[in-house]
């Protein structure tokens, strides 16, 4: 799988140069806000819930050590084993560690964006293990050597036109016709003998919950219970965050989740997975891991403690007019889109990644729609506040806006560079329009720019008298 | 009458008109100017304004917006409210003015206060002075795209709809994604000229899929962004400020010359 290459520039030109990606971004996206706003329209305790939901994430967060070990007393109660991984290296590691143990030659892995975020596919990879993913989106993208492009549809950067080639190339029986039904047929069978093979099953997790012990998988496709159910070992992957009081605080959190991110009351499977075959089971892992990855998260309990609420729904990637515009790609970290602006710096450092917190309109609409009112727009402004004070934003830009600032703070000098300025700009006009303007290309380049008039509104005011 | 007349009255309104409307379209400050007064108000245009820092603040450079700020609040806090034809301007003013000086309990109690009493045109006109133009007329057909600051952060969107319903033939159509922001975003539309390019792409076609003469909204970055979008693709839909509309100040569209042919009261 090849992470995306270039800088956020070339990447940008890349998606907007491809209209095949626009027309993918389109049905995914537009598909999930028009069933996101239904779900929200028929609920009409909405509101409430969504301030409980944060309510219910900040109280984890502020006693999130507390909560950790009651989670971790639990889940070895459960017969569970817990592991704790200060970074993506550590975490790779232990998890390489127990597959080699476990004299593991394939696993098979249910989707999760913890997996991506530390880079485990690559790390079984260099380990020689067979990586099977079996979240169908997760099963194309390996197809195509991609990373994911959204955190709920990974594959929402290819039309299912672009699908069935693949699986025509692919697949050891190929779909009888490229409609949905015989597409999925046809994965279906590619990935059953692997279902029941692996030495592994890997998953994340939606909720760690501290009362039981449990994780929490929320699925559509029943293919995490595949995944963790046969293998003789599961694995769970799972960043601190995930951690929440009670089950009943993570039920309550996936009617916010669920509806945010797809429209629907629940998924197919919610599944909460406490511990490995007990005696008299029929079926289950007979060894239940749990590897707990920090990442900087306790650093964000004191930088940016909001961010550790988010339930990766992805209504922010779905409503962010960047995000339809480029994809997720273009972004180059794990997670894409306004959540992934936030955390990608502190997880790939600001200075690499100082273009994602800045392309952003900072319009909003990414809060009003997170199912636990993050303040993505509040957060993002805050790197670009960053950016500047480590001196990290092209000079000319700092330049531009110190120049401006400096006359801003001063009326009279700005009063008079704008009346030097506002009838050389009507020079390059044509009719009411200026189609090019030196050092204003970045507007002219997309759009017209309106011809001045020959003189400000404070000017007219100052000759004419208040008024 | 007295000097200074109550807040119930005839409230003292210092009009923020903002850098754009300024150096860009006079004429929205004149119909601002013209609509707080018919609404009762008693209007002062200082004039030592220019910005109020948004430019610098969304590029994160606080220490050169905090000037800025603190000339708008010295200038503005004297009147009974501050008024501005933009929910981008208001909106930085009330809600980030206070973020920004967060740290300076002086600066930060002079911000909130100046916060407290900074409104928005369109909504102040309809939810403080509980105006309705009168007289008007505009046989038209209009879209309006409300614009994402004055949405969100002010709750902006019933209003400009109330006072358009009293422009007498004027037909308001709904546009898809109304609500969606328009890829000007300051700073954001030169910096990233591209993908803002992409999404005023969909805003244009969105703004001539509903057929309607005008494209009307609140904020005239916004309105500058689209209208620029729309002239480049060749369209020939008329792009004002709402507050134009309702002044009976519609002779030119943006982009309109006043010697053009096009020379006329929105229809």
């Amino acid at each position: 799988m090849s992470a995306p290459a270039g800088t956020f520039q070339e990447r940008v030109d890349k998606a907007l140069g491809n209209a095949q990606l626009k027309v993918a971004l389109e049905r995914t996206t537009g598909n999930a806000r028009r069933k996101r706003a239904a779900a929200v329209e028929a609920w009409p305790d909405f509101v409430a819930a969504r301030a409980a939901a944060a309510a219910i994430k900040d109280h984890s967060i502020d006693h999130m050590a507390y909560y950790l070990e009651m989670f971790e007393r639990n889940a070895l109660a459960s017969g569970a084993q817990v592991h704790w991984a200060r970074d993506p290296d550590e975490a790779c590691r232990i998890v390489i560690d127990i597959c080699k143990a476990a004299n593991a030659k394939t696993v098979t892995r249910s989707k999760s964006m913890l997996g991506e975020e530390i880079g485990l596919p690559h790390a079984l990879a260099d380990a020689g293990i067979r990586r099977v993913e079996t979240d169908l989106a997760e099963h194309i993208i390996q197809l195509a050597g991609e990373t994911p492009s959204h955190i709920i549809w990974p594959a929402a950067h290819r039309t299912r036109e672009d699908v069935a080639i693949l699986f025509d190339q692919y697949h050891r029986e190929k779909p009888t016709a490229h409609d949905v039904v015989s597409m999925v047929g046809s994965a279906r069978k590619e990935l059953r003998e692997d279902f029941f093979a692996a030495d592994v099953g890997i998953s994340g997790a939606n909720f760690l919950c501290a009362d039981t012990g449990a994780i929490c998988t929320i699925t559509n496709e029943g293919n995490a219970e595949l995944t963790t159910t046969p293998p003789r070992v599961h694995i769970v992957t799972a960043g601190i965050e995930k951690i929440v009081a009670s089950t009943e605080h993570a039920l309550q959190l996936t009617r916010l989740l669920v509806r945010s991110a797809t429209g629907a009351d629940l998924t197919q499977y919610t599944t909460f997975h406490c511990g490995p075959k007990r005696p008299g089971d029929l079926d289950g892992p007979d060894q239940f891991h749990i590897v707990l990855v920090d990442h900087g998260r306790t650093e964000m309990l004191t930088e940016m403690p909001e961010m550790l609420r988010c339930l990766r729904c992805g209504a922010c990637l779905n409503h962010c007019v960047v995000y339809r515009a480029i994809g997720g790609h273009a972004y180059g970290g794990a997670y894409p889109g306004p959540m992934g602006s936030v955390l990608t710096p502190v997880f790939d450092g600001l200075e690499q990644t100082r273009d994602l917190p800045s392309a952003c309109t900072l319009n909003g609409q990414c809060r009003q729609v997170c199912p636990v009112d993050i303040p993505l727009p509040t957060m993002l402004r805050h790197w670009r506040e960053q950016s500047w004070r480590a001196g990290y934003e092209p000079k000319t830009l700092r330049a531009a806006i110190g120049l401006w600032a400096y006359f801003a703070a001063r009326p009279r000098l700005y009063q008079l560079a704008q009346a030097v300025a506002l009838p050389a700009m009507r020079l390059f006009a044509k009719g009411g329009w200026i189609s090019s303007l030196p050092l204003a290309s970045g507007w002219t380049a997309a759009r017209d720019l309106p011809k001045p008039p020959g003189e400000s509104f404070l000017t007219s005011i100052r000759k004419g008298g208040t008024p | 009458m007295p000097e200074r007349g109550n807040a119930l009255d005839s409230p003292r309104v210092g009009l923020f008109v903002t850098c754009l409307v300024d150096s860009m379209r006079p004429n929205v400050g004149f119909a601002a100017v013209a609509l707080l007064k018919a609404a009762g108000c008693k209007v002062e245009i200082p004039l030592a304004q220019t910005c109020c820092g948004q430019p610098a603040f969304n590029s994160g450079a606080d220490e050169a917006t905090k000037p800025i700020a603190r000339q708008v609040i010295e200038t503005f806090e004297p009147f009974d409210y501050l008024v501005a034809p933009s929910g981008s301007c208001a909106g930085m003013i009330k809600a980030h003015y206070p973020e920004l000086f967060a740290d300076d309990p002086v600066w930060l109690e002079r911000a909130k206060r100046l916060a407290g009493k900074t409104h928005e045109l369109l909504s102040f006109l309809v939810d403080l002075r509980g105006f309705r133009p009168q007289n008007v007329a505009c046989k038209a057909s209009a879209t309006y795209h409300d614009s994402c600051s004055g949405l969100r952060e002010l709750g902006v969107k019933a209003q400009p709809r109330a006072l358009l319903s009293s422009v007498e033939g004027l037909e308001l159509r709904p546009l898809e994604g109304d609500e969606t922001c328009c890829g000007f975003g300051g700073t954001f539309c030169v910096k990233y000229s591209d993908i803002s390019n992409a999404i005023v792409g969909e805003k244009a076609q969105n703004v001539v899929a509903t057929g309607a003469d005008l494209l009307l909204g609140g904020d005239l970055g916004c309105l500058m962004n689209m209208a620029g979008k729309l002239s480049r693709e060749g369209a020939r839909t008329r792009v004002f400020h709402t507050a134009e509309i309702l002044a009976g100040m519609s002779a030119y569209a943006i982009g309109e010359e006043a010697t053009g042919a096009a020379g006329k009261e929105a229809k």
